[in-house]
């Protein structure tokens, strides 16, 4: 009941400041409703599937028109994440920093919107502020650890032959994420910003249930200076695209967050056809300080080896 | 038109000079007529005395013969474990990880591992000896490579256990449990210390096997663990072929595996762990490309692309079997190749002086020749040395192929013998998209002289080992592993660490 409560009295709210003047009925602003669509390469297309879904919230409200995306659409998003992936990559890692820097002024930027949007999705006004200030947070940190975490993870190498040896992270390639269900918009972000901060990139299933956030938040990393394709989110029903997750053969990597044995199972199984990497996340508390840690990065890394021949001409080093 | 002028002199080798034979001699090497399985700290006979054929997997049990592939001759006889014999072993081990390994401190496990490496050093020749023997390669890289870089990575873990807080910052590290480790036949020993020694220093305990062809060291191996006192159960060594593997994999009471082998048999390994909380390192297939710009000093290329792939037979995982030459250089580079294996020595692998030694098994021989003939009825061009084979046992000459396109399947997959395929490129845009293309990424090699152009390359290539103007060269503290189909995880230096822990 409580709910239902707070959901009319923000909307309220957001329509009175929209008025300016609350006074006359007959003069009520007709409200601009927005069309949640998906994010592709940029872009925000609508599913090529045509198919839609109506999400409702406990109070029964339908909260939109929201696409069901198809296994093409996945496919288009993985060729965006694909062709995004060389040039993200190369970034410098401090321009990656920079972008997600700017991902987290926006979103802040865009405070109230979010926190509108989880309320709408059955949290407290409370709650709502909390999830959206810790995403905030969660990209500055990530922000801060795109040009640090090579120096944590990396070594040079003393081999006992005459050469130079060095070890250095790279991003595995391209990640195909089933974002956290329950948490829609800090699980998002907190899958999100580790993998772009090691330069990889990625198509992510937004949460079905609440999948209000990702689609805003897709908004904000299109404001954001983030190069199309590199985080490219679809909206649907993780049952029925989760096994094309795990057998697209580009994928390098997939994430999930559920506790669900059977599709944990389904994805190690599946992923075995091109040795794709399996990251679980079942037990990962979003709000806790363990729910962000350079490890996460690690996570979607590989190690690259590098040697190259010492000339050893010389007699005795220098004495000096 | 002034016609180029060819400044490089054509070696000669067709004079009467010839390498006198300089056999090692094999008394060194004390080969039991027959081994039984390791496990609990003593040497046991398997459960089931019935003989079954090594590659049923449905049955195991008896013994089966281990040969050496350079004269076709038994060597011995091994144990051919079966579940039940798996089943002991994972439970010694699991026994040993509750009551003694997982609760010495770390400085004593550090001890016993030290111990090993010494007692392998101790009896370098006579491992290399047997390595030579059951496994076909030339003396001279088992001497000089095979069974000293293995002591060495003994040494390198060793010091690790006691030390372990520093790896990981702000990370506690807890091992694993029981590592189920499974490994080829191109490197038999010093597979099995790559996968022991971390496994030890992290506070594992191990259930290893070793390939069928080449399972003698490792069980020369299990006699020095078991001289060294290692508590028994600690370290168990069992015989046997895929279905031996398959019931370690399958084993409920196995937390993670390290498997070195096939791409093929990583896939299965990695369905058939899915729905258990096994962990699991995969050490896959190949196909590296080995590049070479026309500013590289062409000599020192050349050899490297020699020992790029005819090392160990071209039995190497990461051999540099894609050759890539810069358009201008190309006539001179093949020039220089064709001459070079021309002066390669193969033969027996006891002689000193080989350079390629006896190709592991006849199934292997029979693969590699399998993909010569694809090759060849795909319209590429063949080059081969024109060396003479021994009468017995299995031998491959040295390969080379030109006019190989992108999608051969000489070009595509991993053949694991002697054998070179060879394209060009013009600029560095496109070998870096034909190095690429490819589902394995292990290892990759750029020959150039210019600095720039190396650090460009290196960070192109989508492999876990890139050599610059060098190949083929490991390291106890150096990480190897592949990227996309070639496998997950790293084994060697610190980060082959995090393969056998958990972070807490």
């Amino acid at each position: 009941m409580a709910k239902t409560t707070s959901i009319k009295k923000t909307s309220n709210t957001f329509s009175e400041n929209g008025h300016g003047n609350g006074n006359a009925v007959e003069s009520k602003r007709v409200e601009v409703l927005k069309t949640y669509k998906i994010y592709i390469g940029g872009q925000f297309p609508r599913t090529e599937s045509g198919r839609y879904y109506v999400p409702v919230n406990k109070s029964g409200k339908k909260l939109a028109n929201v696409c069901l995306s198809s296994r093409k659409d996945f496919r288009d998003a993985m060729e965006s994440a694909r062709g995004a992936f060389g040039g993200w990559s190369a970034r410098a890692a401090f321009n990656r920093g920079q972008i997600l820097y700017r991902m987290a002024e926006m979103l802040e930027g865009r405070k109230a919107q979010f926190i509108d949007e989880l309320i709408q999705q059955d949290s407290t006004p409370a709650q709502a502020e909390t999830e959206v200030n810790l995403a905030i947070d969660r990209l500055i940190y990530y922000a801060g650890w795109c040009d640090k975490y090579q120096q944590i993870f990396s070594a040079v190498n003393p081999v006992a032959s005459s050469h130079f040896n060095f070890s250095v992270p790279e991003p595995t390639g391209v990640i195909a994420i089933i974002a956290p269900q329950s948490d829609s918009l800090l699980g998002l972000v907190s899958v999100i910003a580790p993998v772009i901060a090691g330069g990889n990139t990625c198509v992510v299933l937004g949460s079905f249930d609440k999948p209000l956030c990702c689609v805003t938040f897709a908004e904000v990393l299109n404001s954001s200076d983030l190069p199309g394709g590199v985080v490219n989110i679809l909206t649907g029903k993780p049952s029925e695209l989760a096994s094309w997750f795990a057998e697209h053969m580009d994928v390098n990597a997939v994430v999930y967050c559920e506790k669900d044995e059977a599709t944990q199972k389904m994805f190690k199984e599946k992923s075995a056809l091109n040795v794709k990497r399996v990251v679980l996340y079942d037990k990962v508390n979003w709000y806790s300080d363990a729910g962000q840690s350079p490890y996460f990065i690690n996570d979607s890394q590989e190690i690259k080896t590098t040697w190259h021949p010492i000339e050893n001409i010389g007699g005795g080093g220098s004495k000096y | 038109m002034a016609k180029a002028k060819n400044n490089t002199l054509k070696l000669k080798f067709d004079t009467s000079w010839q390498y006198a034979p300089a056999p090692e001699s094999k008394s060194i090497a004390s080969i039991k007529p027959r081994y039984e399985l390791f496990i609990n700290g003593e040497f046991v006979k398997p459960s089931s005395k019935k003989s079954a054929r090594l590659n049923d997997d449905s049955r195991s049990g008896g013994y089966f013969d281990t040969i050496n592939p350079a004269n076709e001759e038994k060597l011995s006889e091994v144990a051919h474990a079966n579940a039940a014999d798996v089943d002991k072993a994972v439970k010694a081990a699991r026994a040993a990880y509750d009551k003694v390994w997982s609760k010495m401190p770390a400085k004593e496990r550090a001890k016993y591992i030290y111990r090993i490496a010494r007692m392998m050093q101790e009896r370098a020749r006579e491992f290399a000896v047997i390595e030579t023997l059951d496994g076909g390669k030339p003396i001279r890289e088992s001497r000089d490579f095979d069974v000293p870089t293995a002591a060495n990575h003994f040494f390198y873990y060793a010091g690790w256990a006691d030390k372990l807080e520093y790896a990981f910052p702000n990370r506690t590290v807890a091992p694993v449990g029981v590592a189920g480790q499974i490994i080829p036949w191109n490197f038999p020993l010093l597979m099995a210390a790559w996968k022991i020694a971390p496994a030890l220093a992290t506070g594992n305990t191990v259930v290893l096997k070793p390939a069928e062809t080449t399972p003698l060291t490792a069980l020369k191996l299990a006699e020095i663990i078991q001289e060294a006192d290692l508590p028994p159960g600690v370290v168990n060594i069992i015989t046997g072929a895929g279905a031996t593997g398959a019931a370690i994999v399958n084993h409920p009471g196995i937390d993670k595996i390290a498997f070195t082998g096939s791409t093929d048999v990583g896939k299965i390994i990695q369905r058939a762990i899915a729905g258990t909380n096994k962990k699991a390192t995969l050490e896959l297939g190949g196909k590296a490309a080995n590049i070479i710009f026309e500013d590289a000093p062409l000599d020192q290329a050349v050899e490297g692309v020699i020992n790029g792939i005819f090392f160990n037979q071209g039995h190497v995982c990461c051999a540099g079997s894609r050759l890539y030459v810069q358009e201008s250089v190309y006539k001179t580079v093949l020039r220089k190749l064709k001459d070079r294996i021309e002066t390669l020595i193969v033969g027996d692998p006891l002689d000193k002086n080989t350079d390629i030694g006896a190709i592991n098994s006849k199934q292997q021989l029979e693969t590699i020749h399998n993909y010569i003939k694809i090759g060849q009825q795909e319209g590429a061009e063949m080059y081969q040395s024109s060396c003479a084979l021994p009468g017995k046992g299995y031998f491959c000459r040295p390969t080379l192929f030109t006019n190989v396109a992108q999608s051969s399947r000489i070009a595509q997959e991993e053949i694991f013998g002697p054998v070179l395929t060879i394209q060009t490129f013009r600029t560095e845009d496109e070998v870096i998209e034909k190095a690429n293309n490819t589902s394995y990424g292990l290892s990759a090699g750029v020959w150039t002289d210019k600095g720039s152009k190396i650090f460009n390359m290196t960070t192109k290539m989508r492999a876990g080992v890139v050599w610059a103007n060098t190949y083929n060269k490991f390291d106890p503290t150096s990480p190897f592993g592949g990227y996309k189909e070639s496998g997950y995880g790293r084994e060697g230096g610190l980060h082959g660490l995090l393969a056998y822990v958990n972070l807490v």
